[in-house]
Parts: structure tokens; C-alpha cells; sequence
């Protein structure tokens, strides 16, 4: 079953599961993509798939690819929604490049995603919807299961619609609603082929359903059909087991990036001690961040869904004006109208998190695809001079850490900052090994309460800009505090006192000041990590955000091959580290892969005069690892003779 | 759980640990200021700024007023907030001594909502004018009163923009002459309150900048009210709009064109009370000659009535040219406020289970990889 990015030979042994004779292959790793009708459920049978796997111990790397048609037609092609799975028995950093089993519930499902199944993948196809109707809405003149076109692949075509409506014939259900169960016998047949544990779906399908018992009773019929229908059938003579992966000890559970993201939101309310306001309006592909901190309310977690994109950060800087910890979740047309308020903060100097999951732009764009194309409207898409510091994560747990990390900038520069996920690393799934709460890091400001300056005549007095020598933050005196009222606002402040200036020389050195606050952030940070285990690379590689998967991945290839190269994966994009120019100046070729058209290389070049090689993809999809290693090796290959290690 | 110096510190006092560290800087300022002081003169509300609006501006008239009648309230100023958007009203809490933010056109009402949800221990207002709410911040003030957040709201309406110096604005009669529109504007105007009452707001008042004994009285009751309150205050700009108002300021015909309201009182105005309004017969509300109806057809005025179509029907009576301008309180129900809610939402959560950010991290599936 070996696919053509399969890397190791299959061991084989035989077994006697269910009392038929059945081999059982150990596998290194697998790629699964389901594909089927945006109603078939796809998306939860493979987070379903993903939790059973890696209950089970598997490394796991998740693609989940939907249209941004709820429900697009029945059985057309916009409609198709798939979800991609990776899972081995080692450490692995993507969702794989192509998948080694493709499931299509439809001939519009095998039609959008056959052409991405390497040939002798195996192929399993739901035969019930290989009707003349729907074949005819993908323009298939002749079916495809019976005109020998499949003859390339392991095509396994199981009636999965009409066993489903058997499986459930005393259920009680129409049979239009009995259809419906089909994505969770397809899981039962999978969950038997690859040996994963059932209990968890089992629960989940009776928490899921906990008021439609008779429905849940349907689903967990229907997934244990699957599952017996594999042990007995002969269409499948063998199954697969991937070892669990060596991984560090601790304690594991599977998180996706937003999931991620709002328990990083809400740890940082726990460390820092403050309530955390979050002012949001739904959008793709970041709602979920609100849907999920909405449920942690007994964190003293405030979430509110505004009238629009700029209230929602409006009322956030609002809240951190009161002593809250303001936070706004969006994705890029939502910054694009937020802006304004950004540049509020960056004037009133208020702690605020602005959370930019980005999906493909400009303006609508693709929704529910993903991209890096948001940086340089991070950057710089404010009017005058506004610096923002820009943070991002490089994995779905990884939005944990990064969320947590733009909360203490914020908390400690007084400053808005931006958090720049990507709607891979929203829905994309990984295990994350849950930390120890204790070890988070200690958010703690304090609000200023008593004056800080004295005015003319000697008496005390509160002067709202006045900064701290180290980070030039100003103090946080919130509404209620005694004797330090103040005024905030949009209009240029005089260092100090915080009044209205207009003098040239004043708003010349606040300025600079501002700017100066957000460089010296890179202060505070640890050593940029460089990967570069052989030591004699001549090529360094840097990205930032969800590259960081593909990229490694790449190099992982590119050292197998015997030739070397050095990684660095950038958390902080602005301030950039300080010893980042150090680091490039130490290597021959700088190469920058990104999901856009090169924005963190036309900084690099800026910012370190550097010739950056720029490798660019805007397909709403991560890089495939193979392609990446190949731009990567010829760069190294073009770089001059290297000595073997 | 290695407990988080915070957390053990909360668990001591018995508060949750969000709001108690905003607690302690509030009492640690009083411990090392002295008490909170309630009793203001109207000079402790002044700022050493000065105020920089057009000689014989309207705004003058407001902000002394306001300055006169907040101490009545008994609110400390530390606990006062004042949120403004961008334009010349919007310049106000810089003259103010208490906690303000000037913000963005049209954003105040959206700040304001995060601030006074998050704090509903503080007393805010958003001061904002014609431009800034009708215009560009139309939907958040919409919005805002349909929430019915904790927030009175202050709308300066001068029928112009000023800070600009001199277009038409949403509430310009419609045929106004500006430096935008030469031939005259094309557009209908807003009436502020018969949007307010449109959009459900459960206090909407008008009072007149120059009305001292007017104006405060509406601001008192607006202050008192529990969710978002509504003043349009009529406010003259002598630079770019001078005498806008001038028919109901006029002694001799603003008794003829104004229409007081009192709550509990019979609604008739004019010289010797020979107006009156009554009912159209149509759901609405007409103005009549009080000799020609009989007494009992005389509607009297109350605020308190729960469907706003009443309010809204005298909303209705007033014309472009300001001719039949009802002042006073035109609507003040009881509803629940959004920021109320929003605390018991909290602490019923808090009520359940308690927050433990072990268990939230986590959650129902995990497995263990032994050393």
C-alpha cells in the first residue's frame, strides 16, 4: 500500500482477527484523505479520525479543506470538502505532500482530489453515489468504477450509502437520516483497518447527541457496522498498524491551532491576573477563537460580539483602558477596517492583542483557505509612523506559546500587538503535550496608584507618559484610581504630561520614542535558535508562521541527501531579533519560503541589505515538503561545491 | 496545579481573581490618597487645559453646566469616565477632570461598550455630536442602544459640521447651503431621537445648550437611568450654523414652537397654552388648538410607556424647520443593562464549576507518554 512518499518497506504478519485469516502490515506512516459533499461530514469524521490517532500514541498532522459555501449544490465540485491526515510512528511535521488512501463518498469528490493520489494509492470509493445523475454533475460520461480508468490504483468500491441504511433498518430513522450516519460507517471501516481505538468515538457520538439519544444510538450502530464489515469482508485482506511515536514523556491530548490560541488567551488572563475582554465579529477562518473563549466565562473571560469589525476592537481597547486584558480576533479584511483603532493604541499605549488568522487575500478572497499574505498589513498598513509589534506561531499547539508571548508584550510595552496565525494552523490539528500551568510564564503588571512627577508649584501629580527607563512603557493607571485622572487620546501627546502638543520638536522625539519602545522589545528576547546540526551549512533557510512544518520537513529531505543546510523559524517578525543579522551574515544564501510574494523577504533585504533567494506559493494550501527540498537543493547546489557530511 | 502567587492571594480574599487585582489599585490609590471624595464643587471638575472652542461657541454653555450639575450626582470624578469621538463636541474630556478618552470618528459608543461592560463599578459617558454619531458612528450607536449598555450618552447637535469647517451635516435640513453643497444639500436629515426611539433606546431626552435649568434636568434623569441613555442637545455653532436654533431660543416664538414635556402632565404649550397634542386617530399623535378638543382628549405625557411608538409619534410632531420641537424626556423605561447581564453570565459560570486552568488545558482525552 505503499504510496510513492512512503518511506520504509511494509513488514508483514499474519493474524487471525474475527476469525477470518487477515494479514497485518506495520506501516512508519500513513496519509488519509477523506473527501466527500460538504454535507457528508467529512470534517468530523476526520477529527474524529485524528483523536482516535492520536489517543493511540501516532505523531499526527491534520489539512482540513472546506469551500466557503456552507453547502454548495449537492454532488458539484465546489461543494467537495476533504480533510487530510498524517500519521506515523515518529515525529512528522506536515500533513503530508499526498495523501496514500483517498476515501470519496461521490464521483465529485474522486474527480477534485484523484489527480493529488499517487498511482497504486489505494482507493476507496462509496459505489451507491456512483449514480448516472451525479456522474453527469461532474461531466464523468462513463462511470469511472467500471470503465477501467482506475486501473492505476487499489480502487475498493464499497456500497458504504446502502450498508449504512441496512446497518440501520431497526433504527427506527428514515432513510434519508439514516444516510446521514454513512461518514461514521466509513470511520468504523477505517478505525479497523488502521487499529485505532473506538472507545473515544463511542463517547463522543453520546456526549455529541446527549438530547437525541436515538440518534446517537444510529451513529455508534452505523460506526460499528464499519468496523465488522472490515473484519469480515474480503474487499480488505489486510490491515495496518503504526506503532505509537517516541515522543517525551508527558501528558498529550490533540489541540487545534484555535483551540490552541484562546486556552493560550485565556492562561495569559490567569497569569497576568486580569480579566480578558475579547470584542470580536465573526469571520472566517477565525471564529472559533470566539466560540471557544465564549465557554471559558469562570475565567472572568468577557467575550462580545460587536456590531461590526471595529467596534469589536474598539470595545477591547476600551476594556484595557479599564484595566482588562483587550483582545480582537479577526482575519484580514477584518484588520483592514481595524486598523484605525490600531493606531488608537499604539497612540493611547494600551496593552492589546490583535489576533490575525489569515486565510487568502485580497479582500474576500479564499475564506477558508490559508496564507501569509497579512504581514506587511501588520507591518505598516496604519497611517503615520505606527509601529506594532508582530508575533507568530509555527504550529498548531504553538498558537498556545505565541498567544501567551503576545500578551506579555502587550502587558509590558504597553502596547497593541499583532498575533499572525493562518487558517492552516486554525483548523489543522497536532498532539500537544499539555503544560505544567506553573511554568507558564509570570504575566504580572502593576497599575500605577499614587502620583508620579509634581507640577510647578511642587505638588504631586500624575503624569501619564512618563516612561519606564527600561521599557519606555508608560504606566497603567485604570479608571477608579484616586487622584490620577487622566485623558487619553488619538491627538500627538506631550512627553509627560500626556496633554494635546502640536510642537514640532515634541512630536518629532514622541515619534521616535514610540519606535523606540517597539525595537527595544527584541531586548527581551532569548537567542534566535538556529537548526543547523552539521554545522558547515552554506545555506540558511528562514521563514516564519505555519511554514515551519513544510520548511523543516524540507530540510530534513535535503539532509538525508547528504548535503546540509541551517533553519531559523522566526516567533518574532517585528521587532526582528537582534542577532538575526549576525546569524544571516554567517551564511552564503539566505532562501525565504513564504505564502505570499515574498513580504518577510522584501524586509529581510531591508531591514539587513541581504540578497534573500525569495520562494513563493499562494495556492491556499501549505507547501508540499518534496518541492519545497527541491527549490531548497538547488539553491545549495548553486551555491558552490560542498563537502559531503 | 502549582498555585500562581495571584491565585493564592484571590483565594484569600474570596474574589475571583479578574477583577480583584483592578480592585486593589482602586484601594491602594485610597489608602495612599485618602477616601474617595463625593461632595464636588463644579471648579474640582475643571482641567489646567485650556478650553480651546470658538468664542461664543454653545459648547461653553454645556460644559458648565455639566461641570455644575455632575457633583449633585455624588460620584467620585476618579469613577467618572468620559468617552468622546472626533469633532469639536468631541474635545470635551479634555476639560473634564476625570478619566476620559478622546478617541475615533464615530468610535466612542463601541469604546465606551467595552469599557462599562468590563466595568460596571464606573460611571460613563460618550460625549459625541451630530457628524460623529448619525454619520460615520451610526451603527455603533444604534447598536449601543439596542444593548442598552450602562453609557448616557451626550449627542451635541449643531446641524453642521464644524471641526471641518462648515459641510452639511446628517441633521442640515434638507436645501442647506454649505461649502459642500452650493446649490443645497440633496439629502434627508435624521431626526436623533426618532432614530434612537427607532432602534429601542430605553432613555432618549432633547434639551437645549442654552437652557440651563432644561438641560440639567434631562441630564439628571438621563444620569439616573439604568442602560444607555440618550440626550440630543441642541447646541448653537456661531461660526458655521449661528441661529439654528433660534426659533425655539427666541422668547416670543420658541413658546410657540416648543412643546415641553413632563412626565404625568398633560401635553399642551404656546402662548396661554393653546396648543395641545392629541391623538390622529391613526396610531399617531397630531398637535391641536386646546379651545377646540375636549380636555380629556389632551394626552398626557408618559415616559414610562413601555411600546415606543408613543414616544416615537412625538418624535414625529417636530418639522424639519424646527417648528412643534418636543424637550424634555421623551421615553425612560426599566430594562435589563447589557453590562448587568454580562456579570451574571459571569458568575453564574463561576458558580459551577470552578476555573481550573489545569483541567481546562487539559480537557477529556489525553494520554501519557512515560519517561
Amino acid at each position: 500500500m505503499t504510496g510513492t512518499t512512503s518511506e520504509t518497506t511494509p513488514q508483514t504478519q499474519a493474524s487471525a482477527p474475527g476469525g477470518l485469516v487477515k494479514d497485518v502490515v506495520t506501516l512508519d506512516r500513513v496519509v488519509i484523505r477523506l473527501a466527500g459533499d460538504s454535507g457528508d461530514g467529512m470534517q468530523l469524521t476526520g477529527n474524529r479520525f485524528t483523536d482516535e490517532t492520536a489517543s493511540l500514541g501516532n505523531d499526527v498532522a491534520t489539512l482540513p479543506n472546506f469551500p466557503a459555501e456552507i453547502r454548495a449544490p449537492t454532488g458539484t465540485l465546489p461543494g467537495v470538502s476533504s480533510f487530510q491526515l498524517h500519521f506515523a510512528d515518529h515525529d512528522i511535521m506536515t500533513p503530508g505532500d499526498a495523501p496514500d488512501v483517498l476515501v470519496a463518498m461521490n464521483p465529485a469528490a474522486l474527480k477534485a482530489n484523484l489527480a493529488d493520489l499517487p498511482g497504486g494509492g489505494l482507493l476507496i470509493v462509496d459505489s451507491d453515489e456512483f449514480t448516472a445523475r451525479n456522474l453527469a454533475k461532474v461531466g464523468y460520461a462513463e462511470n469511472p468504477l467500471e470503465d477501467g480508468s482506475l486501473d492505476g490504483w487499489q480502487l475498493v468500491a464499497v456500497p458504504l450509502t446502502s450498508m449504512t441504511t441496512d446497518a440501520l433498518t431497526d433504527s427506527g430513522l428514515g432513510k434519508k437520516e439514516a444516510e446521514r450516519s454513512k461518514n461514521m460507517f466509513t470511520l468504523g471501516l477505517l478505525s479497523w483497518m488502521y487499529h485505532r481505538p473506538t472507545e473515544g468515538t463511542i463517547r463522543f457520538l453520546e456526549r455529541q447527541f446527549k438530547r437525541k439519544p436515538e440518534i446517537a444510538a444510529a451513529n455508534i450502530a452505523a460506526f460499528r457496522a464499519g468496523f465488522n464489515y472490515g473484519e469480515t469482508t474480503e474487499a480488505f485482506a489486510v490491515s495496518y498498524e503504526i506503532k505509537p511515536a517516541p515522543m517525551a514523556p508527558g501528558t498529550y491530548r490533540n489541540i487545534s491551532g484555535n483551540q490552541a490560541l484562546a486556552y493560550g488567551l485565556v492562561a495569559a488572563g490567569v497569569r497576568s491576573g486580569l480579566p480578558v475582554f475579547l470584542g470580536a465579529y465573526p469571520i472566517t477562518p477565525a471564529s472559533d477563537v470566539l466560540h471557544e473563549l465564549s465557554k471559558h466565562k469562570a475565567f472572568g473571560v468577557r467575550t462580545y460580539q460587536a456590531e461590526d469589525e471595529i467596534a469589536g476592537i474598539g470595545a477591547a481597547l476600551g476594556a484595557s483602558f479599564g484595566g482588562a486584558l483587550g483582545v480582537t480576533t479577526t482575519s484580514g479584511p477584518g484588520v483592514a477596517l481595524k486598523s484605525e483603532t490600531v493606531g488608537l493604541a499604539v497612540m493611547t499605549e494600551l496593552p492589546l492583542v490583535i489576533v490575525d488568522v489569515q486565510r487568502g487575500g485580497p479582500s474576500t478572497g479564499l475564506p477558508t483557505k490559508t496564507e501569509q499574505s497579512d504581514l506587511l498589513q501588520a507591518m505598516f498598513g496604519r497611517n503615520g509612523e505606527a509601529p506594532v509589534p508582530v508575533v507568530a506561531p509555527r504550529s498548531p499547539a504553538d498558537c498556545f506559546d505565541a498567544a501567551i508571548e503576545a500578551a506579555r508584550i502587550a502587558l509590558t510595552y504597553r502596547t497593541p500587538v499583532f498575533l499572525l496565525s493562518d487558517g492552516y494552523l486554525a483548523n489543522g490539528a497536532e498532539p500537544w503535550s499539555v503544560p505544567d500551568t506553573g511554568s507558564l510564564p509570570d504575566l504580572r503588571v502593576e497599575f500605577a496608584t499614587e502620583p508620579n512627577g509634581t507640577d510647578a508649584a511642587g505638588d504631586p501629580v500624575f503624569l501619564p507618559y512618563l516612561r519606564d527607563a527600561e521599557t519606555l512603557a508608560r504606566p497603567w493607571a485604570v479608571p477608579g484610581t484616586k487622584g490620577l485622572q487622566h485623558r487619553i487620546g488619538g491627538l500627538e501627546k506631550a512627553d509627560g504630561t500626556g496633554n494635546i502638543s502640536y510642537d514640532p520638536a515634541n512630536h518629532d522625539h514622541m515619534t521616535r520614542i514610540r519606535q523606540a519602545k517597539v525595537d527595544g522589545i527584541a531586548a527581551s528576547l532569548p537567542p534566535t535558535e538556529v537548526d543547523d546540526p552539521d554545522g558547515d551549512a552554506k545555506v540558511l533557510v528562514i521563514g516564519w508562521g505555519s511554514t515551519y512544518g513544510p520548511i523543516g520537513a524540507a530540510c530534513r529531505r535535503i539532509r538525508r541527501s547528504g548535503r546540509s543546510i541551517a533553519q531559523v523559524h522566526l516567533r518574532h517578525v517585528n521587532p526582528l531579533p537582534a542577532d538575526l543579522g549576525e546569524i544571516i551574515r554567517s551564511y552564503d544564501r539566505v532562501v525565504c519560503p513564504e505564502m505570499n510574494l515574498g513580504q518577510l523577504s522584501l524586509l529581510l533585504r531591508a531591514e539587513y541589505l541581504v540578497d534573500v533567494h525569495s520562494h513563493t506559493q499562494v495556492r491556499g494550501l501549505p507547501f508540499r515538503a518534496a518541492e519545497l527540498a527541491a527549490v531548497l537543493q538547488d539553491v545549495i547546489d548553486s551555491t558552490g561545491p560542498e563537502v559531503p557530511s | 496545579m502549582t498555585t500562581h502567587p495571584i491565585d493564592e492571594h484571590v483565594h484569600e480574599l474570596g474574589m475571583p481573581a479578574f477583577d480583584q487585582r483592578i480592585a486593589d489599585a482602586v484601594a491602594r490609590s485610597v489608602e495612599l490618597g485618602g477616601d474617595k471624595q463625593t461632595t464636588l464643587k463644579a471648579k474640582d471638575l475643571k482641567t489646567d487645559q485650556e478650553v480651546r472652542w470658538c468664542p461664543g461657541c454653545g459648547d461653553y454653555v454645556i460644559l458648565n453646566a455639566v461641570q455644575s450639575f455632575l457633583p449633585s450626582l455624588g460620584i467620585a470624578r476618579e469613577d467618572m469616565v468620559i468617552v468622546s469621538g472626533i469633532g469639536c463636541s468631541s474635545r470635551f474630556p479634555y476639560y473634564m477632570n476625570t478619566y476620559g478618552m478622546h478617541s475615533i470618528h464615530g468610535r466612542a459608543p463601541a469604546i465606551a461598550t467595552g469599557l462599562a461592560a468590563s466595568r460596571p463599578d464606573l460611571s460613563v459617558w460618550v460625549v459625541t455630536g451630530d457628524g460623529d454619531a448619525l454619520s460615520i458612528g451610526g451603527n455603533h450607536l444604534i447598536h449601543t442602544l439596542r444593548r442598552n449598555v450602562n453609557l448616557t450618552i451626550l449627542l451635541f447637535n449643531n446641524r453642521i459640521y464644524g471641526l471641518t469647517k462648515g459641510q452639511y451635516s446628517p441633521t442640515s435640513e434638507l436645501g442647506k447651503v454649505t461649502k459642500s453643497t452650493p446649490m443645497g444639500s440633496l439629502d434627508h436629515p435624521f431626526n436623533p431621537v426618532s432614530l434612537a426611539l427607532g432602534a429601542d433606546a430605553t432613555f432618549v431626552g432633547r434639551a437645549m445648550d442654552s437652557d440651563r435649568k432644561g438641560l440639567t434636568d434631562v441630564l439628571r434623569q438621563a444620569a439616573e437611568h439604568q442602560g444607555t441613555a440618550l440626550v440630543e442637545i441642541y447646541q448653537n455653532c456661531n461660526i458655521f450654523n449661528d441661529g439654528a436654533f433660534e426659533l425655539l431660543k427666541d422668547p416670543l416664538t420658541g413658546t410657540q414652537w416648543s412643546i415641553p414635556l413632563v412626565h404625568g402632565e398633560k401635553i399642551v404649550f404656546g402662548p396661554d397654552g393653546a396648543s395641545c397634542v392629541v391623538a390622529d386617530g391613526w396610531g399617531g399623535l397630531r398637535v391641536a388648538e386646546t379651545n377646540q378638543v375636549d380636555e380629556a382628549q389632551i394626552v398626557v405625557h408618559d415616559a414610562h410607556r413601555e411600546d415606543p411608538a408613543y414616544a416615537f409619534a412625538l418624535s414625529r410632531l417636530s418639522h424639519q424647520d424646527l417648528r412643534y420641537t418636543p424637550m424634555g424626556v421623551f421615553r425612560s423605561v426599566a430594562k435589563p443593562t447589557y453590562d448587568a447581564m454580562m456579570t451574571d453570565q459571569l458568575e453564574d459560570a463561576r458558580s459551577g464549576q470552578p476555573a481550573d486552568l489545569d483541567r481546562l488545558l487539559h480537557g477529556s482525552d489525553t494520554w501519557t507518554v512515560e519517561a
